[in-house]
């Protein structure tokens, strides 16, 4: 009925009075309900989840109505967890839940678009006549045309255009690099697969056959914790979110549990429940302080000093007044602290050298094979020295004895820990590198030793690294010297609980309660001690000795490898569970080998010349117990070592086109990949041919082409973002330095004059314009994360879960697959008639997990160039691997699973099978593909549902028979029987439409360190300890020394406090700046409260719940010294750039720090700055990264490089900023009416209007 | 028909009309727009004065049309009040409240106009029909300079043809002759008046419709039975 009519019989309704006229009942009309009963009302819902970069893995219901995305749910049907656990669900945050808003919201992109001027100019050329390659050609061979388009980048101008047309210029770049520049000036940017896999592998699979380079971006990130690499040999494995209700001992850092990892967060609080104590360590009073039993605020970038000294307590009361028999044990078995160290004299006493080698004795102790590669340990039970069973020597050429079982040689073995008191021992005095401001460089202790007699015949004296550590820890074990200290309170000497509240401002009790607590809580429960760490600690330039103080203590414990104990790192990784078989079509491995990956930071750091602005001089990090052979070189000197010393990759390779190099190589009489490398050497010996950035400032050596795909590059991953915005777009920017600083390099070349402009094209690929696309040349819209069909696996939960096409992709959008094999088509068409069939040379470094971590022997750097050997490919530089490329058949190539899958097989972690059973299953499961060319009759990866199924078929995660076949090659390895872990579960085959209906548990797989089991929760590192597989570095087990040439030189053998470093910027700063009152601020970006993850800041239901723009804190008593009050304008500015903002005024953080939300962009309410007269700037503007060498170290066991597994981190944390208020009247939004000065701003010089 | 006739004779049922129908329609149809969207959330500042005055005087505006136009003339004198007395009332209660009126709604006005968040969140159409209401107010107020004049001079004519006038709208025998002598402002201030109710339906104005006085009588609880009562 009419509502209106119904009202005029408002009279006439019955009612019925109840409780003497206080309460009435009606029969009034309910229809008016219908109308919110209606906004929940829906046509379908479809599961899917969030998928750029949250770790959550949520499970969400996506409700559509009339074709259109109305909003979402949490799903709470996830398959049961243990009897004893709390549940996992309901999973997903506030964030996921406003994520709808995104989908028809004005920062989507709805049809592809290009710069308007580039399109012109392209139009222009084809009209004349020429093809597309032709057309890009002649565009990049008039510098004024290129000038038209490159220099007005950021200035908006985009045009909308066919996708037809916008992929045709791009392929035609593409085609046009290849052959003019190389394939490896093709580069290619998107993070964090797990989250949206086959997007991921997508553009890396298109890149891949092309030749283009894919960057890493777990190091760029700075989420890489490089200790987990240098301790474990292990990118990073970490427990399930379930384990820490396992756990009976938290300590929490820099990890903001409840904000960051909200549907987590509750596991961490029921333990509470039943006793845990929570210990937090967090400089502001963040949100998870409010948990915990004990805050200790410690001072930002202090912490490896807090941990050293909880270390120092354990170590003293578990090791040296008395000794628990569980953490002998597990320092025995699972740790390298009996492997034995060569001293070698320094100053009046000694230093600590690399590890004991079976090489080292006479006869090798037997060891025929690798035994550079086999530690040494004393055994207790022959008293002599033994290689024990596990060592990396053991990993390659033989089988059978890489075990952590205590045995050597085939004999049962007892690892002496420490050799003090111990007949034919002496005592002796050990320098240790120390660097806290204003105390000694070089520490000496006393430390047990022993003399042996080595091959040569001349004697050294080595002490084990348990002896060394109870040294460096400060511990007085009845050695006397100095150094030491018996008392707690003794502050002058380093590493006891008083002298890190010196250095952390933690009360000393609470640091020597804390230590105790947690030593003592892992005695009693075998390891049940936790340690949850965050980016808030890892974003330092030293955060590697934050993370092995912290994981010194974890194993010093026997934690490790123990359902609730251990460390849990949650930074950007998201286990990408079925990497094994997502792999090969990421990578393309099914077509050719080997890919070309590379390392973002060392990438950026060169490319867009911030090596050339560098204030960090190596010399001031360098210990005076190191050999320092490389003293007076610059960072990025360091970087060139390495890249030549085949440790790190780069791209370019060299200083010209890799298919000019196999072609001259073949004139040269090359005939085949050994030729070819033999040619690359003897060229790179003359000097002919250099790395290239040994030279990245010259034309030849830069970027040309760039895709940006799932990310944002330019704005939130772009630490140094006005270097970006200068050197590699040639765009406005706010960098308010010269770049001279950089100027004493050894090996990079210097040139007076910075190009602007390197990038030929950047094609950014997303569904929301973020500054990427601001500043890209094209843009491609893709769909989001509920239009696609994708996978999504966490570290957080064991499930692997779908993304679905809820509705389909909006306006011109489609899925990333879709666009890169529509890219790959147009590719295939141009590059038949320019490219044809073409040999490509990769030079591949040394790569861990393969036979080639055992390249550089003993730790020693033997540099070609310096005449310390030859160069020989594989061996001292990089390898050189040729690989046929018919550019013509890329698209067929795209949309198959290639033969190699057949031939070669598979592998993951050093661990070969073989896939053909799988490879015949998806072509009856697929389909195969019927367009004539080189992959007809193979299996279809044509839809995104075929890629799907193909990378779970060939995991064995989602695969028992493929989790057998990869058992099977680890239980050879190891040499014992490790079927047991799957055996149940042999027959599973999960598929796509499995997990559609429901999230499924993953299978136990020798990719990883944990196990999926009824009786355990998954934990990194249990299989090392409970099934004795050892961990994946020089000795077998958990390093607690790092004995590599570079790692001494810079005085990290041992973990040792390491202040933040002095980047000098703030101290760069115009003289206006200065002049007003001002705060200088040590800058903190931690993640947000209102965005990232699962949905962006500029959500406007994100906006809506904060200052609805950008803000950072400060300090109540900061402000009130300067004049700031809450919600005033603030600018932050340093060398580097400037940032405005909004200051919040709050009690939660302490003086002396900036606290800005990562991931603010500079769309939405951001004024001009008063300093750079530019737009406001990003927490990006004033950061610039800062390269460590210690990360650059490759060809040696673990320290070996990965892709996304080790190389330097962009570190964003040392940099310090000066804060000024920004008063009322110089707020200016950059919206005035066009000025000629302004005109001129936006069209630059000689460019003039479109 | 000349425009005379089209103005006060067809006009008041095209506007009436739409006023109802239209009314009817949106409450129907637009529930969710069936609200006065105030303001009040985004800007307090002058909100509670002008906001009074303003109602309390269009309440006292509203009334007093509608009994001194609509009372057939014959109950006022059956009841004593004399066309004096009648005119003298009229003067000066329309008077008072219509100050009112133009008060609170200039200030409403200036507030809608040039306070930022309000400016923002305000529909081309709230800005108008608050501006019409004032100039209909204005006009209004400008009638009584005209009818003190009448009054001085003891002639009642002018509002006792009005009356009937608008009685002859309402009893649907419309008469436009009655009024054709009176003075333009009287003219101009129906017409506005008049337009009010045309264009009520497509503006806040709706909220009207659902004053709440059944929240002064009701019950505490209400409860809605499914059973038949």
């Amino acid at each position: 009925m009419s509502h209106f009519l119904d009202r005029l019989t408002y009279f006439t309704h019955p009612r019925e009075p109840f409780s003497g006229g206080h309460g009435v009942m009606t029969i009034e009309d309910r229809k008016w309900e219908d109308a919110y009963r209606n906004r929940w009302r829906h046509d379908k819902v479809v599961r899917s989840t969030h998928g750029v970069n949250c770790t959550g893995g949520c499970s969400w219901k996506i409700f559509v109505k009339n074709g259109l995305v109305s909003f979402e749910m949490q799903q709470t049907d996830y398959p049961r967890t243990r009897d004893d656990m709390p549940n996992h669900e309901p999973r997903g945050c506030q964030r996921g839940a406003s994520f709808s808003w995104y989908l028809y919201s004005p920062h989507r992109i709805k049809y592809p678009m290009i710069r308007g001027r580039l399109l012109d100019l392209y139009r222009a050329e084809r009209k004349s006549g020429k093809d597309p390659v032709e057309a890009w050609a002649a565009i990049q061979a008039d510098q004024s045309k290129r000038d038209k388009y490159v220099k007005v980048r950021g200035l908006g101008g985009f045009v909308r255009t066919s996708w037809d047309e916008v992929l045709e210029i791009a392929a035609a770049a593409n085609v046009y690099t290849i052959d003019k520049w190389g394939p490896d000036r093709i580069y290619g940017f998107s993070p964090i697969p797990a989250m949206s896999m086959i997007s991921y592998a997508a553009g890396s699979r298109y890149l891949s056959l092309i030749g283009g380079a894919c960057g890493s971006f777990y190091d760029w990130y700075c989420d890489l914790p490089v200790a987990s690499p240098q301790t474990w040999g292990e990118q990073t494995d970490v427990p399930e979110a379930a384990d820490w209700y396992n756990s009976t001992y938290l300590i929490i850092t820099g990890a903001n549990l409840p904000m960051t990892r909200t549907p987590d967060a509750h596991f961490a609080i029921e333990t509470r429940y039943k006793g845990t104590k929570i210990v937090s360590m967090a400089p502001d009073y963040a949100e998870y302080v409010k948990f915990a039993d004990l805050w200790m605020p410690v001072k930002q970038g202090t912490d490896s000093a807090a941990f050293m000294a909880m270390g120092h307590v354990a170590l003293k009361e578990f090791y040296i007044q008395r000794q628990t028999p569980y953490f002998q044990e597990y320092a025995r078995k699972y740790t390298d602290l009996p492997m034995q160290v060569m001293l070698r004299k320094h100053e009046n006493g000694y230093v600590s050298d690399r590890n004991l080698r079976a090489s080292d004795f006479a006869g090798n102790l037997n060891e025929a094979n690798n035994p550079e590669w086999k530690t040494i340990a004393w055994d207790e039970k022959s008293g002599n020295f033994v290689a024990p069973n596990g060592s990396i020597g053991f990993r390659w050429g033989e089988e059978g004895k890489w075990n952590l079982l205590e045995k050597s040689a085939g004999a049962d073995t007892t690892l002496e820990l420490t050799c003090q008191g111990k007949a034919g021992t002496e005592v002796v005095s050990v320098g240790f590198p120390h660097f806290n401001p204003g105390e000694p460089a070089l520490l000496f202790r006393n430390v047990p030793a022993r003399r042996v007699k080595l091959a040569d015949g001349s004697e050294t004296l080595v002490a084990s690294v348990f002896d060394l550590l109870v040294a460096q820890y400060g511990v007085d074990r009845g050695l006397g010297g100095d150094n030491v200290a018996s008392d707690y309170n003794d502050a002058d000497v380093a590493y006891t609980p008083a002298w890190a509240e010196k250095v952390t401002g933690v009360k000393r009790a609470d640091i020597e309660r804390t230590g105790r607590e947690f030593a003592d809580n892992a005695a009693k429960t075998k390891g049940k001690s936790m340690v949850i760490m965050g980016a808030a600690i890892n974003h330092w330039y030293h955060h590697d000795q934050s993370y092995r103080s912290i994981m010194n203590l974890l194993h010093l414990c026997g934690c490790v490898g123990q359902s609730g104990g251990g460390w849990a790192h949650y930074v950007g990784q998201e286990k990408l569970r079925p990497q094994a078989g997502w792999a090969p079509i990421a990578f393309g491995l099914d077509w050719h080998r080997p890919p070309r990956h590379q390392n973002s930071t060392s990438y950026w750091y060169f490319h867009t010349d911030q090596w050339r602005y560098e204030t960090v001089k190596p010399d001031a990090l360098l210990s005076p117990a190191g050999k320092n052979r490389n003293k007076g070189y610059s960072l990025a000197d360091y970087n060139v070592v390495s890249t030549r010393l085949g440790w790190l990759p780069s791209a370019p390779h060299f200083n010209r086109n890799p298919l000019e190099l196999v072609a001259e190589a073949e004139r040269a009489g090359a005939t085949d990949e050994a030729g070819a490398a033999k040619y690359v050497a003897e060229q790179l010996k003359s000097g002919a041919l250099d790395v290239a950035y040994a030279d990245p400032d010259n034309p030849v050596n830069w970027p040309r082409n760039l895709i940006v795909w799932r990310g944002n590059l330019i704005g939130t991953s772009a630490k140094g973002h006005e270097y970006f915005l200068k050197h590699l777009l040639g765009a406005q920017n706010g960098v308010l330095q010269e770049g001279g600083v950089g100027n004493d390099c050894k090996e990079v070349k210097w040139v007076d004059e910075a190009p602007a402009g390197k990038l030929d094209l950047m094609v950014d690929i997303n569904f929301r314009l973020n500054s990427t696309g601001a500043y890209a040349d094209i843009i491609l819209p893709t769909a989001t994360w509920y239009e696609k069909h994708d996978l999504n696996t966490t570290d957080m939960h064991p499930f692997i879960h779908p993304l679905s096409e809820a509705v389909s992709p909006g306006w011109e959008s489609k899925s990333d697959w879709q666009i890169f094999k529509a890219l790959a088509k147009k590719f295939s068409g141009l590059a038949a008639k320019h490219l044809g069939v073409r040999r490509d040379l990769v030079a591949l470094p040394m790569q861990h997990d393969s036979p080639f971590e055992l390249a550089q022997p003993l730790g020693q750097v033997r540099d070609w160039k310096k005449g310390d050997c030859d160069p020989i490919p594989g061996k001292t530089m990089p390898l050189i691997k040729l690989v046929e490329r018919d550019y013509g058949q890329t698209y067929n190539k795209f949309i198959a699973l290639g033969p190699l899958m057949v031939k070669v097989g598979n592998n993951v972690k050093g661990l070969d099978w073989n896939t053909e059973q799988e490879y015949q299953e998806l072509a009856s499961l697929n389909r195969t593909v019927t367009e004539p060319g080189v992959s007809f009759g193979m299996p279809s990866l044509e839809e995104d549902i075929a890629v799907c199924d193909s990378v779970m078929r060939m995991a064995p995660e989602t695969n028992g028979e493929v989790a057998h076949k990869s058992w099977s090659a680890l239980s050879k390895k190891t040499g014992i029987d490790h079927h047991h872990l799957y055996a149940g579960r042999h027959e599973d085959k999960i598929t796509f439409l499995d997990i559609q209906a429901q999230p499924r548990k993953i299978i136990t797989a020798p990719t990883w360190s944990g196990i999926e089991s009824e009786k355990v929760s998954y934990t990194a590192g249990y299989t090392n300890v409970h099934e004795h597989i050892p961990f994946r570095t020089l000795t077998g087990r958990a390093h607690f020394y790092q004995d590599h040439e570079w790692m001494l030189d810079f005085g990290e053998g041992l973990c040792c406090f390491r202040p933040p470093v002095d980047m000098q910027e703030h101290k760069k700063v115009p003289e206006s700046v200065l002049k007003s009152p001002h705060l200088v601020l040590s800058w903190i970006t931690p993640h947000s409260k209102w965005g990232i993850h699962s949905t962006y800041q500029d959500n406007l239901r994100m906006l809506n719940l904060f200052r609805g723009g950008p803000y950072f804190w400060i300090s109540e008593e900061d402000a009130k010294s300067v004049g700031i009050r809450d919600n005033d304008w603030v600018e932050a500015v340093n060398a580097n750039g400037a940032t405005v903002a909004r200051a919040v005024v709050s009690q939660r953080v302490p003086r002396g720090m900036a606290l800005m939300y990562h991931a603010q962009e500079k769309n939405v309410n951001v004024p001009g700055s008063p300093t750079t007269g530019k737009r406001g700037g990003i927490l990006n503007s004033v950061t610039r990264v800062v390269v460590k060498p210690t990360h650059m170290i490759g060809g040696y066991a673990q320290l070996a490089y990965g892709f996304n597994y080790y190389g330097p981190v962009g570190s964003n944390r040392d940099e310090v900023v000066v804060v000024r208020k920004i008063q009322d009247r110089d707020v200016d939004w950059l919206e005035r009416p066009l000025s000629p000065e302004r005109e001129a701003q936006r069209n630059p010089a000689g460019i003039g209007p479109r | 028909m000349d425009l005379h006739q089209i103005v006060f004779g067809v006009y008041p049922y095209l506007a009436l009309a739409t006023f109802i129908l239209g009314s009817w329609i949106r409450f129907d149809h637009e529930q969710y727009t069936w609200k006065s969207d105030s303001s009040q959330l985004l800007s307090k500042r002058y909100m509670r004065f002008a906001s009074n005055v303003f109602h309390i005087g269009i309440l006292g505006i509203f009334f007093g049309h509608l009994v001194g136009l609509l009372t057939p003339h014959s109950v006022f004198l059956a009841l004593g009040v004399s066309d004096m007395a009648h005119q003298g009332i009229a003067i000066f209660a329309g008077g008072f409240f219509g100050l009112m009126v133009i008060l609170g709604g200039v200030i409403l006005w200036l507030r809608r106009m040039f306070n930022k968040r309000v400016r923002a969140a305000s529909r081309w159409m709230d800005i108008n029909i608050l501006g019409w209401i004032i100039l209909t107010a204005v006009l209004g107020f400008t009638t009584i300079f005209y009818s003190i004049g009448h009054a001085s001079r003891g002639d009642v004519t002018t509002m006792l043809v009005l009356a009937e006038w608008v009685q002859s709208i309402v009893l649907l025998q419309p008469n436009p002759e009655l009024i054709r002598g009176v003075d333009t402002v009287f003219k101009l201030h129906i017409f506005f008046g008049l337009s009010v109710f045309l264009f009520f339906p497509f503006t806040r104005l709706v909220h009207i419709w659902s004053a709440p006085i059944g929240y002064l009588f009701r019950a505490y609880q209400v409860v809605r039975t499914k059973r038949a009562l």
